[in-house]
């Protein structure tokens, strides 16, 4: 197998602001904060610094949109001095990440600071967006062909491939409730989650449906904070004590056609692609892994998550989730140890990686899995799909 | 929900040429959805060439109009004030070749009747210039 270039790369530093469900402090405000933990986490000075890099494009001077933080800003508000940076559009949430690899690997620097800044709760967004009354005439990009027919949310986009897997498969309500149940047990372990008290499979099937199928705790939690992390050349990074993380390998890959609704393999989504590009560049297999940290922007996602990494297969993931024992913090395959989004809140899959990065330290306090030695991270659906393995040597 | 007589507001687009034939075609009874003059295929939205075999001989063409539910979710959530809930929102699949898949509206039917694999027809909802798609049980 070819010596990878993203094997080189290590996850140095990492930091997380203050998660906030009500607009408290300004959103630009929490990326700082999560970039200057991290430069600190990783042992580094704000002039060891020579990359940044972010998903999706944020705009200079904006600091309390969806997207609320600038490289331009960030850059200007630590005085770093930046070989290279990047800002934009890419393979999901993990573009960040994957991006700085490449920059690294090209030898445009060494230590890269990237991050995701949500500004969720600072600005009415999703469903808060059109409650004033006032509708759009200005329909842009894919908006132009869900917003027309009042289905403004990724949950009415997604619920179309869940039911048709669910109706193909049998995976029930019961099962997929799983998820969030086992993830509230985690988050009561985590100090930084948004909700901590149990969650019941009686409110669970009870609960408020938002979309068929998926009810209000299939859904995430939009919040307002921000994650950063630092990926560095491996011989770059200062000498530690703690063990080191590395990047064993990448998944970026989108292969059939690019829209939310028009797959060839409906109801299949871009992480099908990416989580085949991962294990095509490892010798390592679902079954070396001892946790999982799988996008939970909606629960289905997480199950289709599983499938297309290969660790159940498709129609088995119902009996694997199944009382849910197999994805607890001392089951088979733990899953979503922080919470995820659905308990600790919407970090764009920045927390899950940040939660990995803690298994493999072994510093997940409570919630640390016994020997986590490799670990995968998922984020996105739909058309955004990316993929990381991480390593502790 | 009922095919209203005064329809509710939508949001909606901004008409250039990459988007007009769907939004606008609407005005002859018919929808249309862009073709290959080479392979014969449907695709759906624009792309400036063929997607199986990349001829640039594509163009619009009304096509029947008939197709089947392919997936489909009961909207609970209130996101829009003015417009009643529960209502579908379905990923409708076209009975050409593509596959053409429409994110539309069903109407016409009671919401606990909808199931998937229904076969269903366009009709059309007037907004100024805009014949919005949507469909109804065939
Ligand atoms: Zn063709």
């Amino acid at each position: 197998m070819s010596r990878y270039k993203e094997k080189d790369c290590v996850i140095s530093g990492i930091g997380m602001s203050k998660l906030h469900r009500k607009p408290t402090v300004y959103p630009f405000n929490l990326a700082v904060d999560a970039c200057e933990t991290a430069i600190a986490d990783a042992g580094l000075e704000l002039g060891d610094i020579d990359g940044i890099s972010c998903w999706p494009f944020a705009q200079v001077g904006v600091g309390h949109d969806k997207s609320s933080a600038s490289p331009t800003d960030l850059k200007n508000s630590l005085g770093l001095k930046i070989n290279w940076y990047s800002t934009g559009s890419g393979p999901a949430q993990y573009a960040s990440i994957i991006n700085a690899i490449g920059a690294i690997a090209a030898g445009y620097c060494n230590h890269v600071l990237c991050y995701r800044a949500e500004g969720e709760r600072w600005v009415p967004t999703y469903g808060r967006q059109f409650l004033d009354g006032r509708l759009p005439t200005n329909l842009e990009a894919h908006n132009v062909w869900t917003l027309p027919y009042w289905a403004p949310s990724a949950a009415n986009w997604i619920a179309f491939n869940a039911n048709h897997h669910m109706a193909a498969t049998g995976l029930t309500r019961e099962q997929m409730g799983m998820i969030p149940i086992n993830q509230r047990k985690c988050a009561a372990l985590n100090e930084n989650a948004i909700y901590r008290e149990p969650l019941t499979l009686d409110q669970y099937m009870s609960a408020r449906m938002i979309t068929t199928p998926f009810c209000l705790y299939d859904c995430d939690v939009p919040i307002d904070g921000s994650a950063a992390v630092i990926v560095s050349r491996a011989d770059a990074v200062p000498a530690s004590k703690r063990p080191a993380v590395r990047f064993e390998a990448i998944g970026s890959a989108i292969h059939d056609h690019d829209s939310w609704f028009q797959r060839t393999d409906f109801p299949n989504m871009a992480m099908n692609d990416a989580a085949k590009m991962l294990w095509e560049r490892t010798d390592l297999r679902p079954k070396d892994l001892s946790t999982a940290h799988l996008y939970d922007g909606f629960t289905w996602l997480t199950v289709l998550w599983l499938e297309a990494l290969g660790i159940t297969k498709p129609g088995e993931t119902g009996s694997f989730l199944e009382g849910g024992q197999n994805i607890a913090l001392d089951g088979v395959l733990p899953l979503n140890t922080n919470g995820g989004q659905l308990s600790e809140g919407r970090l764009h899959a920045f927390n899950h990686l940040l939660e990995s990065v803690r298994q493999l330290r072994g510093e997940a306090g409570e919630r640390q899995v016994k020997d986590a030695r490799y670990s995968v991270c998922g984020a996105g659906g739909g058309v955004f799909g990316s993929a990381l393995l991480l390593a502790r040597d | 929900m009922t095919i209203d007589a005064e329809p509710l507001g939508r949001p909606l687009p901004t008409i250039h040429d990459m988007n007009g034939y769907f939004w606008c075609g609407g005005r002859d009874g018919q929808l249309h959805i862009q073709r290959c003059g080479n392979c014969g295929i449907y695709f759906h939205p624009y792309q400036a060439r063929c997607r199986e075999c990349r001829s640039a001989d594509v163009k619009p063409e009304a096509v029947s109009g008939r197709g089947k539910v392919l997936s489909f979710t009961v909207n609970h959530q209130p996101w829009f004030p003015h417009v009643p809930v529960p209502y579908v929102i379905a990923l409708i699949e076209l009975e050409e070749k593509g596959p053409v898949r429409l994110v539309s509206n069903l109407l016409g039917t009671p919401v606990e009747e909808v199931k998937a694999g229904m076969p269903v027809k366009v009709y059309f909802e007037q907004h100024g210039d805009i014949f919005v798609p949507l469909f109804t049980p065939a």
